[in-house]
């Protein structure tokens, strides 16, 4: 059986007023999912939730049949990646060293760095192309080379989610398809990748699922199914509801 | 040689060395998280809000080392979490609010201090006198550095990931609020023990120049705690013979040493220098097409 993430009737507030209200969805792993929806829809907020990082309203997440958070590890089973704007650029640490906080977790305050998270570390670094960068300081980097040197963080986590908040903004035509390989990379290691997303032309070559939203649910499912026109229409269409009626 | 021996001949000055040893380590060690997180302007706040407490500390029970310390901490949580306070409960934004409490704090210190039991010297207070420093001073510096440098060596993971994507640490199960709210008490602590050395106006010097010129230098944290650590000593120590040779104020003299060294990194950093970087040869369109033959 394939491990599910499953959403029962999640509502997340922020001053009471519910951003995304009674998100159902069910999505599996080894998929690369696109969280689309109009700016204000609520992705980042339904990802921050699916975090840990807002607490919920009404619903519950769970992953493997377990609310998430219940006898996990830390950041044993989601790996979130926040926007680039997000990081301090300059702060002293190499690319080897970003990924060696991917490590962290598993460590905990005292067990020492052995090889066995040396070797999870170089395998990230290979996976995402960047044993030739590892002794760069991070910002020496370009925007592509950034987002995959956190990609890597990630992986040594070595985390069964990963959650990405609009990792294509910024990039060019190369980083992106680069970028698009390294996703299917973890893909195919059997990770779920949910990645908010707003250009919706690439959509059907970078994901193989989607989940649209627009403060509500409107479509979830196979690209095939859900990524239709007329969800599109009204994912993108529909007014979103702001909390207080007129 | 006999000009290099004769200050360690005082017992005071070997009193003096020990304590520079120790403060420069610790402030110097700390300072590459304070410069990390751009803690710098909070430091200065805090270390002027150590004043009335200073001096309540005084009234009450004299110059006893242990009432200082409390009366030091007490007086900077005040304004650290009123600071906090006020930035929640009104539009004022938190470099304002916390700016605003420690130039109120300081006034009040300094008026308060006329009331001490004994007879207090203001100068020594702002700006230091190792000279004078107790055998009592050293010991309790010797305990805070231990303090210090065991909590960052063992929160040393969560502490990194904090500074450096609180909300990445947050999903990773780190309490970033808690591992915060230490870093500001080993900041209090370290400017404490260093307010006999150097006193309350000069004592953010200690704390950053020492990781401000590493910062210039690596980029590494580790380099710049470890880094920052050993130009803190060496800078106290340098300082401290200069202001022996040339009978000035040990405090101004220990600060003037690492700035001297912050503006050379500035200047000569082999990375991230000004000059080191204009007279750097330019990378040339030619070796560029060699490369790529």
């Amino acid at each position: 059986m394939s491990h599910h993430l499953t959403l029962k009737d999640l509502t997340v507030s922020f001053n009471r007023i519910p951003a995304i209200h009674h998100i159902n969805l069910d999505v599996g792993c080894g998929s690369c999912v696109g969280l689309l929806g109009p700016n204000g829809a609520g992705k980042s907020t339904l990802l921050k939730a699916i975090a840990g990082l807002l607490p919920i309203e009404t619903g519950s997440i769970e992953f493997r049949g377990h609310e998430i958070g219940e006898n996990d590890a830390p950041g044993k089973t989601i790996a979130y990646v926040p926007q680039r704007e997000a990081v301090d650029w300059d702060f002293p640490i190499t690319v080897c060293g970003l990924v060696e906080m991917g490590r962290y977790p598993a460590l905990g305050l005292w067990k020492k760095f052995g090889p066995e998270d040396r070797r999870i570390v170089n395998e990230a670094l290979q996976m995402m192309d960047l044993e030739d960068y590892a002794a760069r300081q991070i910002s020496a980097l370009s925007g592509g080379q950034q987002q995959r040197a956190f990609l890597a963080r990630a992986w040594a986590q070595q985390s069964d989610i990963y959650l990405l908040d609009e990792p294509y903004t910024g990039l060019d035509r190369n980083a992106r398809l680069a970028f698009t390989d390294a996703l299917h990379t973890l893909r195919a290691a059997g990770k779920l990748i949910i990645s908010s997303h707003h250009e919706l032309n690439d959509v059907p070559v970078i994901f193989d699922h989607v989940i649209l939203i627009n403060g509500e649910l409107v479509a979830c499912g196979e690209i095939a199914t859900a990524f239709t026109p007329e969800n599109t229409e009204r994912t993108f269409a529909t007014r979103i509801f702001a909390g207080a009626h007129a | 040689m006999n000009w290099l021996l004769e200050p360690f001949r005082y017992e005071f000055m070997q009193r003096a060395f020990l304590e520079c040893v120790l403060i420069g380590f610790t402030n110097g060690f700390l300072g590459a998280f304070v410069v990390i997180r751009r803690l710098a302007l909070t430091a200065d706040a805090l270390s002027h809000s150590l004043l009335p407490g200073l001096a309540v500390a005084a009234i009450l029970v004299g110059l006893n080392p242990a009432g200082l310390l409390l009366g030091g901490l007490v007086a900077a949580a005040i304004v650290a979490v009123g600071g906090q306070m006020i930035t929640r409960s009104s539009r004022i934004k938190d470099e304002t609010a916390i700016a605003s409490l420690y130039v109120i704090a300081f006034a009040l210190g300094v008026v308060l201090i006329k009331y001490a039991r004994v007879k207090v010297d203001l100068d020594s207070f702002l700006f230091g006198n190792i000279l004078g420093v107790s055998d009592s001073d050293i010991w309790t510096s010797l305990a805070i550095s231990a303090v210090t440098l065991a909590t960052l060596l063992a929160i040393q993971r969560p502490l990194l990931l904090t500074l450096f994507e609180a909300s990445v640490a947050r999903t990773q199960g780190i309490r970033v609020n808690l591992i915060l709210t230490t870093l500001i008490l080993l900041i209090v602590l370290a400017m404490l023990s260093s307010l006999q050395a150097v006193g309350v106006l000069l004592s953010l010097g200690l704390l950053i120049l020492p990781a401000a010129t590493m910062y210039l230098l690596s980029d590494s944290y580790q380099a710049m705690s470890w880094g920052g650590a050993g130009i803190g000593v060496g800078g106290a120590v340098l300082g401290l013979l200069l202001s022996f040779w040339a009978n000035i104020p040990s405090g101004p003299a220990i600060i003037m040493v690492l700035g001297a060294l912050f503006i050379s990194a500035y200047l000569f950093s082999p990375k991230y220098g000004i000059i080191t970087r204009a007279l750097r040869p330019r990378h040339l369109h030619e070796e560029s097409l060699q490369r790529w033959k």
